[in-house]
């Protein structure tokens, strides 16, 4: 059994649905291949809840401007420029059409109304979160005609000289099958949840990773190109990793496994020793930079140690935190040397100066005469209960992808562009994202490269 | 822990919900979560009876089941909520009908007519009860107005009492955090909150009902019940007045404005319950509370029942059915009535109670 398609859509989360209603709202037929069941449908977009986006003046849910130039600033600091200039100027210009597009295909934005986030400014919120902004964009994909086929696990993709030809594919009832297209989205996500692959660069180290999205996100897609000829992008290391409570499922843990109680406390190592200043930065790099130093920890594990006069000045948590009335007590429960965990503590606490606290800016209370130093944000923990949270590397994403032009078109390994390959979304990430993360760029680069290769794959389809 | 397993359960979703937040514009159950982090027996029952069931936080939940943590707001609440009913019931000794309340509505609508046809019949001969009656008055040859408006005004008032009784107690119990009484501005709030189910509409799109495609019937088939139960109301009261103040006794003429209301608040409730039911019917298991099954659908089918038989007896008036009719419609309301406090019908108490609640935290808040 095969069937054609005009575009063929591998993927299921915000890219490929913004591609395959794109090319389907051109006009030609589209058939979109979700490798995970219908629950998990949507790959890491389940998980997401905001998009960033450039844009002129406030709107009904932006309290500000954000212009071009400060997203393409901000995109600079936190890749330390390592991005493709052409590419990410043109997705920030881009970004500003989305934000109304998207509203079109039946996503609904909500004021930032908790502020766990300052980015009221800066990104959109969707009401009701990601699933619910994937849920409307299912609908609309439906309601236009797209063909939907979940449980969907293509096997093999047929290349020939930069052109696709057919994906083979599994289904669990039907079996073997082979799909022609006259274009292909890929638009399949990264690797992140495939150990195996992550093993290759960081070592046995990546079994103690948790990640944050479905088990379904193991690159699949993303090798068979590479491997026929796709020319590769990215730092395969780099990754979006954040420290996630420990207690969190193997997979899947989404947004509430999260701590960001770094800064009202200390991080020490199974060793009970600390290991970087948790003052250095401000929400949300700091945020960002926790899973990396905790990945390089002995058995990936750190504990965020705190103490009863703060546990209200942060998210509440899912795990609640291990306590004790006394450090040693503390330290037994997380079977840390309490003698060690003793030491850090009261050095860290003797080198406590006075300043004001203010976790919202670069505030004045620093440490004097260790190893690291606290830099921001240092008191003393000194009121029982002791409280603690132990923490894991958490992946989020990856960054290895495939190369691709301004029209998300992919170029091959010797430099031609692909006659009918385009990608977007997390796959191609790395074009913009060399390293680092700011908050809704994931959603950014899915949404606009998605409506860009729908359009590019339905045009070529066309003629 | 908490007084239930249910409470437990939700507590335990609550602090799922809190840490995650993503559902804070869909309606105001998540909002009134976000000033608590820790969560009394009160606190959830306050929270069961915000939540309106419209199921899109479960739709748009990353953690729904099949998802290990198996977060399934609406129905774990819709059964916080039938255990709040419980929970508050006055005289306590009837809080157990709440579990039986099928049972009980059946027996009660079933002793009521009997006794109301009975009555008649052993008032009368039965020509009487057969026979055809016309003009002012025709109603009370069957039975006398006083006694009729004694019965009545003793079991609404009974209704109303247990009522105010209950209420008083959750108001109580769920007032905890910031005490006091009711202001009139969050009252006002309320009373347009609850007037347009503000809250069943998914965050704009539509109640989910059998899938994950939103509606807007269920808000619907709501408001015809709703206001059709209100406009009945309004016509009993309105012919109270003109028997009393003007001396006109019923039946009226079509045209008259006890009829007009009473015929528009019959329509809503035939088609509403109706409504409801099939919607029912059809919604999605996975956000049913099952073990409240009987008390909705007791209630649905004692407002249809009121509605019908008020409606048949308004076409067959001037005929020998009116009555049995008549006899039919008075043991449907009194059932309707008596069994009020220990039903359904507590919900929409509850659930104004609870937004005034909610109004007045968001003021103090802001």
């Amino acid at each position: 059994m095969s069937s054609k398609y005009d575009v063929l859509v591998i993927g299921g989360g915000n890219a490929a649905l913004c591609a395959a209603i794109a090319a389907r709202r051109s006009g030609v037929s589209v058939l979109v291949l979700e490798g995970a069941p219908k629950f998990y449908r949507g790959g890491n977009t389940r998980h997401t809840r905001n998009m960033r986006c450039a844009h002129d003046a406030a709107t009904e849910i932006l309290t500000g401007p954000y212009t071009e130039e400060e997203f393409w600033e901000d995109l600079l600091r936190v890749t330390g420029g390592q991005t493709d200039e052409v590419l990410a100027r043109h997705m920030i210009r881009e970004s500003k059409d989305i934000l109304n597009w998207i509203v079109e295909q039946g996503v609904r934005w909500q004021p930032s109304l908790g502020g766990t986030l300052s980015l009221g400014r800066t990104n959109s919120f969707f009401l009701g979160g990601g699933r619910a902004m994937l849920n409307a964009l299912y609908l609309t994909a439906e309601r236009l005609g797209v063909a939907i086929e979940y449980d969907a696990e293509v096997t093999d993709l047929v290349i020939e000289d930069g052109m696709f030809l057919a994906a083979r594919l599994k289904r669990p009832i039907n079996g073997e099958t082979e799909i022609r297209a006259t274009s292909l989205v890929a638009a399949a996500g990264g690797f992140e949840a495939n150990i195996e692959w992550l093993k290759q660069y960081w070592g046995e180290a990546a079994d103690n990773f948790l990640i944050r999205g479905t088990p379904y996100n193991r690159g699949s897609i993303l090798k068979m190109l590479l491997d026929k000829g796709v020319q590769q992008v990215g730092d395969p290391t780099q990754c979006h990793a954040v420290a996630i409570d420990a207690r969190a499922p193997k997979f899947d843990g989404g947004i509430i496994t999260r701590h960001d109680s770094v800064v009202f406390g200390v991080v020490v190592n199974k060793h009970a020793q600390r290991f970087y200043d948790e003052g250095e930065d401000i929400w949300p790099k700091r945020y960002a930079i926790w899973g990396r130093l905790v990945a390089a920890q002995p058995d990936q594990i750190a504990y965020i140690i705190f103490d009863s006069t703060v546990v209200t000045s942060f998210m509440p948590t899912l795990f609640p935190p291990i306590a004790g009335q006394t450090i040693a007590e503390l330290a037994g429960k997380l079977e840390l040397d309490p003698a060690a965990l003793e030491k850090t503590i009261t050095e860290f606490n003797a080198a406590v100066r006075p300043g004001t606290f203010d976790h919202t800016i670069l505030d004045d209370c620093v440490t004097e005469g260790i190893t690291p130093p606290k830099t921001h944000w240092a008191r003393k923990i000194e009121t029982p209960p002791y409280l603690a949270y132990p923490v894991r590397p958490g992946i989020t994403f990856t960054y290895l992808g495939t190369r691709v032009t301004k029209e998300a078109r992919m170029l091959m390994a010797d430099g031609r562009p692909s006659a009918n390959m385009f990608a977007a979304g997390e796959i191609m990430a790395g074009n913009v994202l060399g390293k680092g993360y700011a908050a809704g760029m994931g959603m950014t680069i899915g949404s606009v490269f998605g409506r860009i290769a729908g359009r590019e794959a339905a045009k070529h389809a066309r003629n | 822990m908490h007084g239930t397993r249910i409470l437990d359960e939700a507590d335990r979703l609550m602090t799922v919900c809190n840490s995650c937040r993503y559902c804070e514009g869909l309606c105001a159950v998540f909002p009134a979560m976000e000033m608590r982090r820790a969560f009394s027996d009160g606190d959830l029952n306050y929270l069961a009876n915000l939540c309106h069931a419209c199921g899109a936080c479960y739709v748009d939940c990353q953690f729904s089941p099949p998802h290990e943590f198996n977060v399934n707001v609406p129905k774990t609440l819709a059964v916080a909520r039938a255990g709040s009913y419980a929970a508050y019931a006055w005289p306590k000794v009837l809080s157990g009908a709440f579990a039986r309340n099928g049972l009980v509505l059946s027996i009660v609508v079933a002793i009521s007519m009997a006794a109301f046809i009975l009555g008649f019949a052993a008032l009368n001969d039965s020509c009487v009860l057969f026979g055809v009656h016309t003009g002012p008055g025709a109603f009370y040859r069957l039975m006398p107005h006083n006694a009729m408006a004694a019965l009545f005004s003793a079991a609404f008032l009974f209704a109303i009492l247990a009522l105010v009784m209950s209420v008083r107690a959750f108001w109580r119990d769920i007032g905890t955090p910031i005490g006091g009484h009711a202001d009139g501005g969050s009252i006002f709030q309320a009373i347009r909150d609850a007037g347009e189910l503000r809250y069943l509409d998914g965050g704009g799109v539509g109640c989910y009902n059998e899938d994950d495609k939103p509606t807007d019937r269920r808000k619907l088939f709501h408001h015809l019940t709703f206001y059709g139960f209100l406009l009945c109301f309004a016509a009993t009261s309105v012919a109270t007045l003109y028997h009393y103040l003007l001396g006109r006794e019923a039946p009226y003429p079509w045209w008259d404005l006890p009829v007009v209301l009473g015929t528009l608040g019959g329509i809503g409730l035939v088609v509403g319950p109706i409504g409801l039911f099939a919607v029912k019917m059809r919604r999605d298991p996975a956000l049913l509370d099952e073990f409240s099954y009987g008390m909705d659908v007791g209630f649905i089918a004692m407002l249809f029942l009121t509605g019908l038989t008020g409606m048949l007896l308004l076409f067959l008036r001037e005929t020998w059915a009116m009555g049995p009719l008549l006899a039919l419609h008075l043991g449907a309301v009194f059932a309707l009535f008596i069994t009020m406090p220990y039903g359904k019908f507590v919900h929409g108490i509850y659930r104004f109670a609870a937004l005034v609640r909610y109004a007045q935290e968001r003021r103090t808040a802001a």
